[in-house]
């Protein structure tokens, strides 16, 4: 089972949370900072697994993480995952997020983070794994963007237009989160 | 309308989206919290809108703004409203939320239950895949409980995409509300073999997650988890499967051999590392339960050793560290398969990452053994010396000690070397934390090793000489502690030391009074101890100038501890001084004191044991729990009893340990400052005096040394052996040894050769240079000698998940009906029924009106809902359940001992082929099964093969049968697509298709199970099944209804699904075929209204629906060919017929197997071209086939039965099934 999954940038400020476990919000804004603490202390060239940490976990639960540019996917799973599955499961989750917002950098899931929830109920469901093919989940989640244009028809046009002002002066932040060799992935081809 | 539309949302375009949120709060870092609080009532002010839009967007910035961590619970009620728009857009920003913050204390959920249930029966399928993404993040036990029914019904959709998902939330089910497991775990099993790798993996995910906490009821399951490992290519079912096989493997040895070949296959072709790791981890895990017996698993260690080694040369940091961690599970089984890969791993401690050198080390404290423990602590000790960091040198030097102190020293052959280790470990650099713990073992080694204790004596005392020399080193890294341990073990086995005199100097030097004040007293009070065996000894030797100049050397510098600012350094100064005082006098007197002065240190030093204190027996008459006074009033808190040893000990061996890492620098500053404040205002305190005297003193006397020694290069002190010699010593005797060795081969090789057992491997039994007498630990009398430790049971959620799965349903245990909460009408309940109303009536009409009108009749409405649910009897749907459970239980259990058993009679290559055949036992009432052709192959070759052992062997060998006759059975129901299943009716609306089932336990039943399938786009309700009964053949109806009477149909279908539904029959005989007109009527309801429509339908029951499928092997447990043979000859069986067609070239074993498929069949025997078949009837008739292939591609069956009308209503059966 997957307990949570925590995306954060360099600088630890929460881009995505989810946990499949009832936390309050003060436990899990001390959750990630833990994990931050934890994870960003160690360098790139070492492994991805962290034996956890004091609030979330115990001797069963294990961090997988893997850092991308500016932010960190962090998974913690307990024993019954495979630690090597798992790190595929975050470069498809990472993959399939770059498929959806062509090119996807932090700024996508600053403003976007529904969109990246939604995508991840397609591969993950209250913990467990539900979907590791990228093209089944990409497939659905343009098909429920596609169901959700539909609904707005006409009565979106003025909000959408509104929305393309606004978007006009949006910073000019790097756009491209460089994910490594994406064909480093021996489980799910 | 549009336009309308368009208006109102021309009105909102100004309403902060979730966007302008995010970028309202980039834009204002510096004051954060007062900007959201500002949106906050912004959004409070747009939930109030009536325009769902509104809310929604409002919702979404709710949820972004819970990740920041705002609580935003407040809401709740909010975001179900959202949910329960029609319009998916909403509704899953809706669930997005509710995932996000509702849990299984939210109050508001109740109020969910019908809403969720309408949107799992959705048309949509997204509408549903949200729902149960939304419910598995917040399930409750009554909310598990009330929709159970509905997912179980979705586990059955024929969309993938709902269908995996439901499978995936059954787990969620089970764990809130376990009494729905053992309903629903036939249908889950079912999706193991689901067409979609989707679902499958989805219930695989959720079988390992149940069987990883109580794995032995799963056990059962096993031969379809051999098939799917075999036969899946997806990765991440097969790591699942895999990690469930580790869980079954200690249940059953058995299974750990089957397992074997396909693993090592998996592990040699696989290109996936993580499936690699698992493979390794499921065979370390099934090694560990059963150790090495099973034949061919040393191969398949050592493969698994090799891949790992592979894993950890890898540049792949991640691989490295998981090699590793399996390595280490390896360790505990196969300490010799790792050892030899020692270099490899003493080669991660250079490794630049942390994790990994740790690892490495856990690694090393397996490995040790007698032989090289020595090497692997030198290693161990020049990488303290040369690492940087101080947490993993601290981690190092920790776990040299934890390595050399295991097991009660289990490893050490050599204490003197082991001293020697720790008196080295004292000098390295930043050693700072384990000053205590090298302290604590030099005091552990000397007290329980007697033979030590001289060594270690005297290895002290010239720690203590030299003291002045290292002390400065000591001190940087916080070693003083050792110089406690030093001090003590000096003064307790004062009679051991070569030279105590020069050692009561050493002792005296003015440098000690900067020691610790803890230390400063251990001093004292060991300087006695030396003292007293000095003048014994001087005393012995009639010195008395000696003994007297001894004495007031003591008199003199113990004066300067008088001066001590601590004062219990002070005290005991000054008692130790008027002892010596009165000694001074009587040696004056030149009278004899020694003896009478040590009688004051007498009495030896036992070791006591850490339980010793909890085994102090109880005295006869008292009674712990009595109060003795009065209780204290509650507020008082009360020291616990248990404590009180502990700390003792504590005092004793570390008494700065606590303190020291208790204060963090800024609490020592803290209490400095108020110490200073309260010395200020303290008048008795004389400022600063007894400071700057003890300062003064420390000049005055010794000017040299007020200095410290800084010297980075640790002195070789003379007297102080380096633990090298030992393990130079240790090699040079090993080489010795290995030479003796050889050389008495040679000789006995020369000799007899038979007799040479000589293995180079072998542990040889490594004479420890000391006599290791570890010294008994004290107990106190009378302890019972009871060892075991109380098992703490931890009360675990997944205990109550542990139940039976193969025995068979009760009636009672069903999945509740949804049913009504009459009694609650909760606003939010009214809401989701008021949005229905709205719709129905399509009427537009004020909010508050509305309000009031559905206060008035919520149960009415409620209603309309869930029409058919509330008639359903329940009966009708468990009955058949219980007798097909109970069929299913006693075939599963044979079928595993059989799976299992197989393995014994044949050879490991067999092994491989034999995989195809043997879970399709469990198929034999399967609905479809994807056989590709290619399997037949093995199954026929495998055949072949037994026929020609069979020939061979004598019958007698009644397991051999077993095998034959179940290996044909086998076949007969894998080869050819076989289903059960025929076409009951079907319209343009409805399909009809039934099989029917019997079992040996019910005589006059049978089931029909029934599968109902919706091939339109709208919903259809209010199911009803009738059958016409005839004389012999009724339909079991539940309650008082009349004969005449429909059966309702406890389910409706969604949109293009399908379900199934089992019908009892009741039948007073089964020799006769029976034809039966029936009718199905059901509610067709599409958008604007519901229509009643009916599919009549004939139902046609040949007599093989009387049979069971009965090995003989069942009927007469033991030889039972001798039996059948009997059973042939003895006149139970006088009615004959025959019959022969022309199979038209089909082989005889697809004759075979069509026929045990269709009539139930099994096959006894089969010897070259002629089969026997058996089979009986619920009402216990045999059925006797005898089949041959004969000349020309004909085939003629000779059947034998006590009722001649069944016999020949099967021999016709029998002949349309050969002829196709």
């Amino acid at each position: 089972m997957i307990k949570a999954i925590l995306v954060f940038n360099n600088h630890g400020k929460a881009r995505l949370c989810k946990f499949y476990q009832h936390y309050t919000e003060e436990q899990q804004q001390h959750i990630v900072r833990e994990t931050f603490h934890l994870v960003s202390r160690r360098d790139d060239d070492v492994c991805s697994f962290l034996e956890g940490g004091t609030l979330i976990g115990g001797s069963d639960y294990k961090l997988i993480y893997r850092h991308y540019a500016t932010l960190y996917f962090v998974f913690c799973v307990d024993s019954s995952e495979s630690e090597l599955g798992i790190l595929d499961l975050i470069q498809v989750f990472v993959e399939t997020l770059d498929r959806s917002f062509e090119n996807v950098c932090e700024l996508d899931l600053i403003f976007h983070v529904d969109k990246v929830h939604n995508i991840l109920s397609e591969i993950v469901m209250g913990g467990m794994v539900l979907e590791t093919n990228m093209n089944e989940i990409v497939t659905r989640f343009m098909e429920q963007d596609k169901l959700e244009k539909s609904e707005a028809g006409l009565s979106a046009a003025p909000a959408k237009a509104a929305a393309a002002i606004k978007n006009i002066d949006l910073p000019s932040l790097p756009k491209d989160l460089k994910l490594p060799d994406l064909s480093k992935l021996p489980s799910f081809r | 309308m549009a336009l309308k539309n368009v208006k109102r949302s021309i009105d909102r375009i100004f309403d902060k989206n979730l966007q302008d949120l995010v970028r309202g709060i980039r834009n204002h870092k510096e004051n954060e919290v007062n900007y959201i609080s500002q949106c906050i009532d912004e959004i409070k002010v747009e939930l109030k809108q009536e325009n769902v839009a509104v809310k929604a967007n409002a919702v979404n910035k709710l949820i972004y703004l819970q990740m920041l961590g705002y609580d935003i619970s407040w809401a709740a009620f909010n975001i179900i409203e959202v949910m329960s728009s029609p319009k998916f857009t909403f509704k899953r920003i809706g669930y997005l939320a509710a995932s996000q913050c509702f849990h299984s204390d939210t109050d508001v959920l109740m109020l969910t239950t019908n809403m969720i249930r309408k949107d799992l029966g959705s048309q949509n399928n997204f509408d549903a895949g949200i729902a149960i993404n939304g419910l598995s993040c917040f399930m409750t036990t009554d909310l598990a409980r009330d929709l159970a029914n509905d997912i179980l019904a979705l586990m059955s959709s024929i969309r993938p995409y709902t269908r995996k998902r439901a499978v995936l939330i059954s787990y969620k089910i089970f764990l809130c509300y376990p009494e729905a497991l053992r309903p629903a775990f036939p249908r889950l099993k079912e999706k193991l073999e689901d067409p979609d790798s989707g679902v499958q993996s989805a219930a695989v995910n959720v079988i390992c997650e149940l069987a990883r906490k109580n794995p032995k009821n799963y056990l059962s399951l096993a031969p379809i988890f051999f098939k799917l490992m075999t036969s899946s290519t997806n990765n991440w079912v097969l790591i699942k499967i895999i990690k469930l096989f580790g869980a079954l493997t200690p249940l059953e040895p058995r299974l750990g051999k089957k397992l074997i070949e396909p693993l090592t296959n998996l592990i040699h072709n696989t290109s996936a590392m993580s499936l690699l790791y698992e493979c390794i981890n499921t065979v370390i895990q099934g090694m560990q339960s059963h150790g090495s017996s099973i034949q061919g698993s040393q191969n398949l260690m050592k493969l698994c050793v090799q891949k790992l080694r592979i894993l950890i040369e890898d540049s792949d940091q991640n691989l490295k560290y998981l090699g590793l961690l399996a390595m280490s599970r390896i360790l505990k089984t196969h300490p010799k398969a790792v050892q030899s890969h020692k270099d490899l791993i003493l080669q991660c401690l250079d490794d630049k990452d942390e994790s990994i050198r740790l690892r490495a080390l856990d690694l090393l404290f397996g490995m040790v053994s007698k032989k090289n423990l020595m090497e692997i602590i030198k290693k161990l000790m020049i990488h303290v010396e040369k690492t940087e960091g101080t947490q993993y040198r601290d981690e190092l030097l920790s776990k040299i000690i934890e390595i050399c102190s295991q097991n009660n020293y289990q490893y050490i052959t050599n204490f003197e070397w082991y001293i020697t280790v720790l008196v080295e470990l004292t000098r390295m650099d930043g050693a700072s934390r384990h000053g205590s713990l090298i302290s604590s073992q030099l005091l552990d080694v000397a007290i329980r090793v007697k033979t030590i204790r001289e060594f270690a004596a005297n290895q002290m005392a010239a720690m203590l000489e030299n003291a002045h020399a290292i002390s400065g080193q000591l001190r940087r890294n916080g070693m003083q502690e050792v110089l406690f341990a030093a001090a003590y073990i000096c003064g307790e086995f004062a009679e051991l030391i070569e030279k105590p005199d020069s050692l009561i100097h050493a002792m005296l030097r003015p440098r000690v009074m900067t020691l610790p004040a803890n230390i400063q007293c251990v001093y004292l009070q060991n300087i006695m101890k030396v003292f007293a065996i000095a003048l014994i000894q001087a005393e012995e030797e009639e010195d008395n100038e000696r003994a007297l100049n001894l004495t007031r050397v003591l008199l003199e510098k113990l004066s300067l501890f008088l001066q001590s600012s601590y004062i219990e350094v002070q005290e005991r100064a000054s008692s130790t001084l008027s002892i010596l005082k009165y000694i001074e006098k009587l040696q004056v007197k030149e009278s004899l004191v020694a003896e009478e002065f040590s009688i004051l240190f007498k009495g030896e030093l036992n070791p006591v044991a850490p339980k010793a204190q909890r085994k102090v027996p109880v005295p006869e008459g008292l009674d712990l729990d009595a109060w003795i006074n009065d209780p204290p009033s509650s507020s008082e808190d009360e020291q616990p009893e248990e404590e009180f040893p502990k700390k003792i000990y504590d005092e004793l061996y570390s008494p700065t340990r606590e303190k020291r890492k208790e204060m963090s620098p800024e609490e020592i500053k803290k209490r400095k400052e108020e110490r200073l404040q309260e010395q200020a205002s303290n008048p008795h305190y004389l400022m600063n005096k007894a400071a700057d005297g003890y300062q003064k003193l420390d000049a005055e006397v010794d000017p040299g040394l007020a200095g410290e020694l800084n010297i980075s290069v640790p002195l070789h002190v003379p007297g102080l052996p380096s633990s090298e010699r030992y393990l130079r010593m240790e090699q040079d005797r090993q080489r010795r040894a290995q030479a003796e060795k050889t050389v008495k081969k040679r000789h006995k090789k020369r000799g007899k050769k038979k007799f040479v057992h000589v293995s180079e491997d072998e542990e040889e039994d490594i004479a420890p240079t000391h006599a290791v007498d570890i010294v008994q630990e004290e107990m106190p009398e009378g302890a019972a000698k009871t060892d075991s430790e109380n098992e703490t049971t931890k009360d675990d959620p997944y205990r109550a998940l542990d139940m039976d799965l193969d025995s068979p349903l009760t009636p009672s245990e069903t999945l509740p009906r949804p049913r009504h909460h009459e009694v609650r009408s909760k606003p939010d309940e009214e809401k989701v029924v008021k949005e229905k109303k709205q719709k129905k009536k399509h009427k537009k009409k004020e909010v508050k009106k509305h309000k009031k009108k559905s206060r008035k009749a919520p149960t009415e409405s409620l209603l309309v809902e869930e029409p058919a649910n509330e008639q359903v009897s329940e009966v009708t749907q468990n009955t058949p359940d219980t007798i097909e459970k109970k069929e299913n239980k006693a075939e599963a259990k044979d079928d595993l001992s059989f799976w299992l058993s197989n393995s014994d009679a044949v050879s490991a290559p067999e092994a491989a082929k034999k995989v195809e055949g043997p879970e399709k036992v469990v198929q034999v009432n399967g609905i479809e099964e994807d056989e590709d052709d290619h399997e037949v192959a093995p199954a026929k070759e495998k055949k072949k093969h037994k026929k020609k052992k069979d020939k061979k062997e004598t019958k007698k060998h009644k397991k051999k049968h077993h095998n034959v006759n179940d290996t044909v059975e086998m076949e007969a129901s894998s080869n050819l697509q076989l289903s059960s299943y025929k076409l009951l009716g079907e319209n343009k609306e409805i399909k009809l298709e039934f099989e029917t089932r019997s079992s040996s336990r019910e005589e006059k039943k049978i089931v029909v199970s029934c599968l109902f399938e919706n091939l339109t786009e709208n919903h259809i309700k209010n199911i009803e099944f009738n059958i016409l009964d005839t004389l012999n053949t009724r339909l079991v109806r539940t309650g008082g209804e009349n004969s005449h009477d429909a059966v309702p149909i406890p389910f409706s279908l969604p949109a293009l699904s399908r379900n199934e539904c089992q019908l009892q029959l009741t039948a007073s005989s089964v020799t006769m075929p029976q034809r039966m007109r029936g009718t199905v009527t059901y509610m067709v309801q599409d958008q604007e209204h519901t229509k009643q429509e009916k599919l009549d339908f004939k139902l046609h029951l040949p007599c093989s629906a009387y049979l069971v499928t009965t090995p003989f092997s069942s009927v007469f447990l033991f030889s039972f060919s001798n039996h059948f043979t009997k059973l042939l000859t003895s006149g139970d069986v006088p009615d004959k017929a025959s019959v022969k067609v022309d199979s038209k070239g089909i082989p005889l074993d697809h004759v075979l197997q069509k026929l045990c498929f269709f009539l139930k069949l099994s096959v006894v025997e089969q010897v070259g071209d002629s089969a026997s078949l058996y089979s009986s009837s619920i009402q216990h008739h045999h059925i006797c086939l005898l089949v041959k292939a004969a000349a020309n591609g004909f085939i003629s069956v000779d059947g034998k039965s006590n009722n001649a009308s069944l016999l020949s209503n099967i021999m016709d059966q029998a002949k349309e099934i050969v002829q196709g």
